[in-house]
Order: structure tokens, then C-alpha cells, then sequence
């Protein structure tokens, strides 16, 4: 990572996140929910947590007292152990939950989870599940705060703000940007959070992808949309690589992983196109050799671990202010 | 028990009848019709002044769902014959998929005994296409018929197989019985929970092209016309379908088809954030596609106008978009939802209740749907303007899944009759 934020220049450690206005929102369901000065706003305060991951004593005590609860009905290794850490360097009890789900009794065990998960009393809880609208549904059913950690294609909000926070990490800035996303937009919830909040930051966003892979309408969520990797490329600030579901390489939508690779795979030549400066991210976990070359992923021009790193800040400042007066007494 | 309605505006479809008049019912028939100002009353006569409503032939609604046998939790024949008789539904035809599947004539017989017994309004069986709507091989035909079956449809499944239609078609065609299909093709819908599109796509949600629809449909009219089946395209949901319809239709007269009254009168935006009582198969369109089957329905090439009553419980409604069955109740809020079309301009009258009168009676071979001397007397009363706002709790179905859940809408049945006896009344308090 190149630079700290601004804010903590001065070398003043946050110990309570002061001057930042209450957040409005309850949950984090969804980028599309979200005013452009909230998104900045949660920006900033992400910042702020930087400093805190990095120092030797990485606790802030903002949470102490808060219960949250990870409900995960998908299988993550990353995203969970992120929002884990987050939680725990804010000080908050934080309880694991791995859901294992067959396909006949997803729905009830949502509901009844739910049920039973609110009955504890948490004060917020982080839920991933394999169907769109999954997140917001349980949100009705509790009476807690709800994080969305990425619900079938539809949305993954913290993943978008912990982009956002890398490229203007790395630039300095959003705005005015041009920022490509390569691969299966069709089934991604990253790209759809990303381009909503990119989108919303005056960010020009293509979408590069072969046609089977791009979704209907998808014209009007992306600035414009390419089927050819060079053109696409040309001049961007930012390559966004998305993972390849080896399911999908199997005839149906793309015939093979070599063509695939051979058409859309992000190597030296490729990235050529791209701006001199140009960063490359890729949400995790890769496929080296199917929609990236290694060379690449592991080169300098790849941000991928700061994603990493951005993502703990992130979750720590969605926490923060998604649970107010940590410290103010009975609420 | 004689019956005068006396002082109405009779409008039948059937005659393009639109005029005041006075409709006499002995024996559970119109007896005579009289549009001169002073009717004579025969002595006994119970006699309804109409006050000028809408006296109009009983809708029939040719594709409903109820949950007997095998799923009473959701709907009975009772259950949902209060609800057709409070919507001034006189007849509807009931879809075979239940549990057991009404594949057998056995079957049949049982559900008009029941269906007298129990309900207030006629309750026509459609038999089963194929054996427990497998989708291979077909039913007896000949004796479902003979049973009283009165049309073939697989419900809510779609035949794949196209030697197995052309079979089916052939073999209807050899009983001279309608063939009702529902359109969808298995592989293009796929996993596809709503209309493809950008709001299908910002939800993250498979999306259903129309090519699900058109490409069976396309297929059943070619087929329709070479075995000279009476063919009715169960509903149909995309533009593109009106013109292979309308084209077939120039060739056949024995080709007809029908719409859900959710496709007419909503659209994918309805879906919202995920309400699982806008999933809906077909599943509701852009709004082009809704203004394409409007005209459509104005020229004539969609001939029936159906609630695709569906009553689904809660437990499998409040689930996941994707994991949600699909389905909306709709028996009594149909009359209602049509005459949004007029009040809105967008149809007249007449169109809208002979799509809901005598189009199906047509169709189905049925004697009912019309106010003409010997005809039935299934007769509603409509009050054109009256508001009223949509409250599931306050629905007659035992299902509380309607799309239409706090619309506010204009007209109401303020009575029905079924075989001359009033089998619905609004209460003097809702009227005053």
C-alpha cells in the first residue's frame, strides 16, 4: 500500500471515530440503497480504520458489548474470517455461523434461522446466501442491523466499497476514472455492486465480457460494454478481474477454459492497452491461468492483497456505523 | 321461485346488447327479456330493482387452481366458490394438477358431485393432457369426456415433446374437445424466475425470455392447424406472441386465446424488491409487451380474459424470490382488475366482459355466458364505479397471496346469481 489516507497524516490514532454524523441507514443491503454521501462518508470513515489494522495493538473498544453474528449459508473462507477480524478489532462478541443447506429446505431455514438468531439478541448480523434477495428478506425478520456479505447475483456491497477504497488508495481519487470489469458480469454480484457504486462516483465503467456472459440491460448499468478485451482495456485506470466458475467453461456458455483464457484471460499483452499506471484487482479467489496469468497476478501492477487489507477497514467502518453510540449507554 | 330484475342496464356481449331493460328468470332461466320502461311482474315474483347497475351475463374464468383435492389448506371447492361467487364468478374452469391429478373420469365425476354439493358457483373440470401431467403420455380422452371433463390442459405444465402434442391435438380433435395449453419451454426458462431484462438483472434474478413462449407457441399453432384441434393458447404474455396468434387465427377459427388479468394489468416492475406474489408464470412483462396484448385483446386476437387463481400459504410465499412458488389469488378481485382497463380508456366495456362471458362459453361449449331467453340464469349485478380497496384479510380465499393486496379499485358484484338463486350480496352496510 502506497500512502495512508490524509486523515491520519498527522499520526493521531482513532480511538472513537469522532466527527462523523450518524449513519441513516440501519442495514447494508444494497449499494442501489445508498446516497453518493453515504458511500463517501462510509468511505472515509474506512479510512480512518486503516491505521488501526496496522498498528501493533489492533483493538478499538467502539463495539465492546455488541454481539454479531456471522450467518453463512454459502461457503466463504475470506469474506467470513474479514467481517470476523472487523468485528473483533472493534471489540464486538462475534459467533461464527456456518449454515449447511439442502436445496429443498434453503427458504425455511432462513426464516426459522432467523427467528431463532433474533431471539439472541444480536445487535447485527452478516449474512451470505446463494439466493438474490435472501439478505433483505431476513432483514424483515429481525430486529437488529443486517449486513449484506453477498446474496446469490445480486449484490455484495462491502466488496464494492472495499474497491473503491483501494483505487483511491492507489489514485487518489474516484472520480473521473475509467475502471473495466472483465469476466462473468452475468452471474456476478461484485459487478453489479461495483458498477452501482462506481457508478454513483462519476466513475466511466465498462463492463468486457463475451456476449453469454453479459446479462440483459446491462447497457444501462454499465458507461458502455465491450466483447473484446483490447478495445476494452484501452486507456483504463483500473482492470477489475472477476472469477471464472469452472461451471460455466462447461459448453453451455463458454465451450472450454483455453478459449476462454485465449480471449479473455488478463496477461502482459492485454494489460498493454490499459494505462501505464493502470491497477489490477481481482475480488478473490483467482483462477491463475483461466481468467488471469499469474505473471500478472502476483506483478506489481496488482493490487490484490490491498483489496484484502481494504476489506478488514471497510467491514470495521460499516460495523461502526451501523451500531451507533457504541460506548452511550443503554439505547 | 321467479325472479324479476327489473330496471337494469343489460349488457351482453353475446347480442351486443347495451340497453335498459328487465330480465325475468323461472326455473332457474331467463324467461324473457323486456326493454320497454313497465315489465309485467308475474304474481310471486321476487322482484331486484337494478337501479340502473350493470346486469351482465356470470363471468366465466377459464383457468383457476384450488387446493382439493390434496392441498384443502390452501383453497377448497367451497373456499374458492365464495370467492368466485363474491368476484361475480358463475362458472370457472378447474385445472387438473392437484393431488391426485384429475387424469381419470373416476376422478372427474367425483369433482362435479363434490363441486354441487359444496360450492356455490359451477365448478367445470379440465382433465389432465397426460397421465398425472407427465408430459407423456396421454389420458383417455373419450371417457374424461364422457365423464364431464370439459377441456384437456396440463395446468401449469408445458409438453415438451412435439410428436406428443401433435398426438394429443390429434386425438382431441377426434373428440371435437379444446385443447388448453400453457406455454413455456423447459430449457429456455431454465432457472429463470422473471421477465429477462435490466430489472431482472439488477436483482441479480434469472430472467425468462419470451422466446420461452413464443418458439411452444409457434410450434402448437402449426400443429394446431394440421390436426384441426380447437386450440386455445393457455395465456400469453409477450407481444410477439399476438401476431403468431393473429396469423394462425386468419386460418382456423378453431384457434383461440387467452390472457392472465396479472399480464393485463401489471407489469415486471410490480416485482419490486422481491415480492413473491408478483411470480408469476407466464411471468409478468415489460410494459410493452402488457400495451402490445391490450391491443391485442382489443382486436380481438386474445379472446379470454382469466384470474389464474392461484392460492399459495405463506410458508412457501415468504421465502427467497427464487425459491418462492410462484402463483397469485385472483377470483375475486378479477372483474375488478378488468375494469381498471376501462376506466382507464384502455378497453371498452363490452370487450372486457366478453372476454370474461361468452368467449369462454364458446370456447368450453358451454350454454352460460349469455342473457338470451333459455339461457341459465348466472347473471351478476355490477356497480361499474364502486370503490373499494383490496385487503387480503377481507378475501374469501383461503389464501391470502394476491398481487392486488391495497389496490384501490372501481366496481364491484354487488350480486350474483347462479341457476336463478342469489348465491352473493353485498351487504346493505358495504353499500351505503
Amino acid at each position: 500500500m502506497a500512502q495512508s489516507s490524509p486523515a491520519n497524516a498527522s499520526g493521531a490514532l482513532p480511538g472513537q471515530l469522532a466527527g462523523f454524523p450518524p449513519f441513516s441507514q440501519r442495514h447494508l443491503i444494497s449499494i442501489a440503497d445508498l446516497q453518493q454521501h453515504e458511500i463517501v462518508e462510509l468511505l472515509d470513515r474506512a479510512e480512518r480504520m486503516i491505521p488501526v489494522s496496522r498498528q501493533e495493538r489492533k483493538s478499538l473498544s467502539t463495539l465492546s458489548g455488541k454481539t454479531q453474528i456471522n450467518l453463512f449459508f454459502e461457503p466463504s473462507t475470506r469474506t467470513q474470517s474479514s467481517f470476523e477480524i472487523a468485528g473483533k478489532r472493534l471489540g464486538a462478541l462475534v459467533v461464527n455461523m456456518s449454515v449447511k443447506t439442502s436445496s429443498v429446505s434453503k427458504g425455511e431455514t432462513l426464516i426459522d434461522t432467523a427467528a431463532t438468531l433474533n431471539a439472541m439478541r444480536p445487535d447485527v448480523i452478516v449474512v451470505r446466501h446463494s439466493a438474490a434477495g435472501a439478505v433483505e428478506l431476513l432483514s424483515q425478520k429481525v430486529g437488529c442491523s443486517v449486513v449484506n456479505a453477498g446474496d446469490g447475483a445480486h449484490e455484495h456491497p462491502t466488496q464494492a466499497l472495499l474497491d473503491a477504497l483501494t483505487i483511491r488508495q492507489h489514485k487518489g481519487r474516484i472520480a473521473g476514472l475509467t475502471v473495466a470489469i472483465c469476466g462473468d458480469i452475468a452471474n456476478s454480484r461484485v459487478a453489479r455492486s461495483n458498477l452501482l457504486l462506481l457508478g454513483a462516483l462519476n466513475v466511466r465503467t465498462r463492463v468486457i465480457a463475451p456476449r453469454t456472459l453479459l446479462p440483459a440491460g446491462i447497457e444501462h448499468l454499465a458507461t458502455e460494454v465491450f466483447t473484446d478485451m483490447e478495445e476494452g482495456l484501452k486507456d483504463v485506470d483500473v482492470v477489475m478481474m472477476l472469477r471464472l466458475q469452472h461451471e460455466r467453461a462447461n459448453g453451455k456458455m463458454i465451450p472450454s477454459v483455453r478459449e476462454y483464457y485465449r480471449f479473455y484471460g488478463l496477461d502482459a499483452a492485454r494489460l498493454k492497452s490499459a494505462r501505464p499506471d493502470a491497477i489490477v484487482m481481482h475480488p478473490g479467489p483467482m483462477n491463475r491461468g483461466v481468467e488471469i496469468d499469474p505473471a500478472i497476478a502476483d506483478g506489481p501492477r496488482s493490487v490484490i492483497t490491498d483489496q484484502v487489507e481494504m476489506g478488514v477497514a471497510v467491514r470495521m467502518a460499516v460495523l461502526d456505523a451501523l451500531l451507533p453510540d457504541s460506548n452511550g449507554g443503554p439505547q | 321461485m321467479n325472479l324479476v330484475i327489473r330496471n337494469a342496464r343489460i349488457v351482453d356481449p353475446a347480442s351486443m346488447t347495451d340497453q335498459s331493460g328487465s330480465v325475468l328468470v323461472e326455473g332457474g332461466r331467463i324467461a324473457d327479456l323486456d326493454f320497454a320502461d313497465a315489465p309485467g311482474i308475474p304474481g310471486g315474483a321476487e322482484v331486484i330493482d337494478a337501479k340502473g347497475l350493470v346486469l351482465a351475463p356470470g363471468l366465466i374464468d377459464m383457468r383457476v387452481f384450488v387446493g382439493e383435492p390434496g392441498k384443502e389448506y390452501r383453497e377448497t371447492l367451497a373456499s374458492a366458490g365464495e370467492a368466485a361467487a363474491a368476484g361475480g364468478v358463475t362458472s370457472f374452469v378447474m385445472m387438473p394438477d392437484t393431488t391426485p391429478v384429475v387424469d381419470d373420469g373416476a376422478l372427474v365425476d367425483f369433482l362435479i358431485r363434490r363441486a354441487e354439493a359444496t360450492a356455490k358457483v359451477h365448478i367445470l373440470p379440465a382433465a389432465a393432457i397426460t397421465k398425472g401431467v407427465g408430459g407423456a403420455e396421454i389420458t383417455e380422452f373419450g371417457l374424461l369426456k364422457e365423464a364431464g371433463a370439459v377441456c384437456f390442459t396440463d395446468g401449469k405444465q408445458s409438453i415438451q415433446s412435439n410428436a406428443l402434442i401433435r398426438a394429443a391435438f390429434t386425438y382431441a380433435a377426434n373428440f371435437d374437445m379444446p385443447v388448453v395449453h400453457h406455454l413455456s419451454d423447459r430449457e429456455l426458462t431454465g432457472d429463470g424466475v422473471m421477465n429477462e431484462g435490466l430489472f431482472a438483472t439488477v436483482l441479480g434474478l434469472r430472467g425468462i425470455p419470451v422466446e420461452a413462449e413464443t418458439i411452444p407457441l409457434a410450434r402448437d399453432l402449426q400443429l394446431a392447424l394440421l390436426t384441426g384441434v380447437r386450440y386455445h393458447a393457455a395465456q400469453i404474455s409477450a407481444g410477439n406472441s399476438i401476431s403468431l396468434v393473429r396469423e394462425a387465427k386468419r386460418r382456423s377459427e378453431r384457434i383461440s386465446a387467452g390472457v392472465s388479468i396479472n399480464n393485463l394489468t401489471l407489469n415486471e416492475n410490480d416485482v419490486g424488491r422481491y415480492r413473491t406474489y408478483f411470480k408469476l408464470a407466464p411471468p409478468l412483462r415489460s410494459e410493452d409487451d402488457r400495451l402490445a396484448i391490450i391491443e391485442g385483446l382489443r382486436s380481438g386476437v386474445i379472446d379470454t380474459i382469466h384470474s389464474d387463481h392461484d392460492p399459495q400459504d405463506t410458508e412457501v410465499k415468504r421465502q427467497p424470490f427464487a425459491e418462492a412458488s410462484g402463483g397469485a389469488i385472483g377470483l375475486e378481485t378479477l372483474l375488478a382488475a378488468a375494469l381498471r382497463l376501462v376506466h382507464s380508456g384502455e378497453v371498452d366495456l363490452m370487450t372486457v366482459l366478453r372476454a370474461m362471458t361468452i368467449r369462454p362459453a364458446q370456447i368450453l361449449s358451454l350454454e352460460t355466458g349469455r342473457i338470451a331467453r333459455g339461457a341459465p340464469a348466472d347473471l351478476v349485478l355490477v356497480d361499474l364505479d364502486y370503490p373499494w380497496q383490496v385487503k387480503e384479510t377481507e378475501l374469501r380465499s383461503r389464501s391470502r397471496n394476491t398481487a392486488f393486496e391495497g389496490a384501490r379499485l372501481a366496481g364491484k358484484a354487488i350480486r350474483t346469481i347462479v341457476g336463478g338463486r342469489t348465491v352473493f350480496e353485498m351487504s346493505e352496510e358495504a353499500l351505503a
